[in-house]
């Protein structure tokens, strides 16, 4: 098989079909490349109006389901780091920069908020939760071992959702790139946390970046990360891919999603029953 | 593009009525290739190869236009990463080495991955121009790495929207977080904490995202040879 007939043939269908599903497509496209020219950071209650005008209603269903996943997540993660800043003495001051990484959680909390309420959706409410995962991780608020094991794990649970949901996105350009836009600050979070971990030396060989499954297999981090070891991408292996020694880069090199299912199996715990 | 002629029309029953309008999941691309070879005869769908020029090398239309500004991209990190690994800056850490090594090979992972992925529809292997930097200067090595892995976070971001297809939307995700986990790492080399910045991330949350003709304006001093974008999507 050839690999770039097949995606030929992939495109030639894509295309056709999605302009079929989605005829206003081209126009809602062209309307955004218009508001795009304003800073998004600007004005981040102009996001959902857009759509409003655009589609002469509320954002699609859809879009908005993925919307509240999102907040769903980021409630949570703004939740956890908050209560860790608030807790004397977890956080070693002057150390790691936590603070950054909670700034950005409740901006993402405060984005998707207004973009969800002017798009005529309803955001979905901050949960109770239970951050020792029902007591998988008890030392959670005293330990910052613990702590940064949590956070390692809503991190790159974070990137995988949203990357796991980037497709449901594709019919609206304005809130795809913003979902990216998130994507990569969430990455930079991971990849941050993990080398915390590892200056700290509680783990000696993690790295920023996921290198098979991390060794997690058969901890309650395993199913975050079970699809990582994959060394096959779009068909290609990447073990020795034209005669290059990548080290363990045949695993690390491409990230993994999660679906939303396999997502709220993962955080389940964490919320308060 | 024309009308193929045996796609399944949608049914009626839902927004999820064909498979090829939802997510792409993990996997499916198999999928989506089995359905492919099926459907119809393999005929050329109407997109630009990259030409080359006298002016320099078009990277196409579409969404191979796109990953071609990415193959560029992979090409110029992979050759930077490698001549850094090749010969350590005095005084690099036996953290820094073990990181950086790492890089170049998911560097190096990309590239391939999107020289086989792209075939004949690729760019060819490009030359470079690393003259402004200092290979023996940690400072002037990692200014360099954080410039180009931001800037390639930007342009994966920027890229996404324009992509018509969902297998390479994913794969594109796929990419980019490990882009963003490399330029946190330099990030951080270079001071500590400072692995979002400001400088990057906005009052919203979220990182930088660029169109692909700002991300070839910004790099075109590392290639040799002139990039041209005047054919990639713009919405």
């Amino acid at each position: 098989m050839n690999i770039i007939n097949v995606i030929e043939e992939i495109e030639k269908v894509d295309n056709d079909v999605s302009e079929r599903l989605s005829p206003r497509r081209k126009a809602i496209k062209n309307f955004l490349n218009i508001g795009s020219k304003i800073a998004l950071s600007a004005v981040p209650l102009a996001l959902g109006g857009l759509f409003k005008k655009a589609y002469g209603q509320q954002l699609p269903d859809k879009i908005l389901e993925v919307l509240n996943f999102a907040l769903t997540l980021e409630h949570l993660e703004h939740r956890f780091y908050q209560t860790a800043i608030n807790t004397p003495k977890l956080i070693p001051s002057g150390k790691d920069n936590i603070i950054v990484i909670r700034d950005h959680e409740r901006s993402h909390v405060k984005f998707l908020q207004n973009t969800i309420t002017s798009s005529g959706g309803t955001p979905v409410a901050e949960a109770k939760y239970d951050f020792t995962g029902k007591g998988m991780f008890p030392n959670v608020f005293s330990d910052y071992k613990e702590f940064l094991t949590v956070a390692q794990a809503f991190e790159d649970t974070g990137v995988s959702a949203y990357k796991g949901r980037a497709g449901d996105l594709m019919k609206s350009n304005a809130i795809l790139k913003a979902a990216l836009q998130i994507h990569s600050t969430e990455a930079r979070h991971a990849a941050h946390i993990r080398f915390a971990r590892r200056l700290a030396g509680y783990d000696p060989v993690i790295k920023p970046w996921i290198v098979g499954n991390d060794n997690t297999s058969g901890t309650p981090l395993g199913p975050i990360y079970k699809e990582e070891d994959d060394n096959t991408q779009a068909l290609i292996k990447l073990t020795n891919i034209n005669g290059f020694d990548l080290g363990h880069g045949d695993t690390a090199s491409f990230d993994e999603p999660l679906e939303k299912g396999e997502v709220m199996k993962i955080v389940a715990p964490f919320f308060a029953s | 593009m024309n009308k193929t002629e045996k796609v399944k029309e949608p049914d009626q029953s839902g927004e999820h009525d064909n498979f090829l309008d939802e997510p792409f999941q993990r996997r499916s691309f198999l999928k989506f290739a089995g359905a492919g070879i099926a459907s119809a005869a393999l005929v050329s769908a109407g997109c630009k190869t990259p030409m080359i020029t006298a002016s320099g090398i078009n990277l196409g239309n579409g969404d191979f236009g796109i990953l071609n500004m990415a193959y560029a991209l992979e090409q110029m990190e992979a050759a930077f990463y490698s001549k850094v690994a090749a010969n350590f800056y005095p005084g690099a850490t036996a953290i820094e080495k073990e990181f950086l090594t790492d890089i170049r090979n998911n560097e190096i992972a990309h590239r391939e991955w999107f020289k086989n992925v792209l075939g004949p529809k690729g760019i060819p292997a490009l030359e470079f121009n690393f003259s402004s930097i200092n290979f023996n200067n940690r400072e002037s090595v990692l200014r360099t790495g954080k410039e180009i892995e931001d800037t390639g976070v930007s342009a994966y971001n920027g890229a996404g929207p324009l992509l018509k297809l969902s297998p390479f939307l994913m794969l594109a995700g796929k990419i980019v977080s490990v882009e963003a986990r490399h330029v946190a790492t330099i990030r951080n080399l270079l001071n500590y904490g400072d692995f979002a910045g400001s400088d990057v991330i906005d009052s919203n949350g979220l990182d930088r995202a660029r169109m692909p003709l700002e991300v070839l304006e910004l790099t075109g001093k590392f290639f040799k040879t002139r990039l041209i974008g005047n054919d990639l999507p713009t919405s």
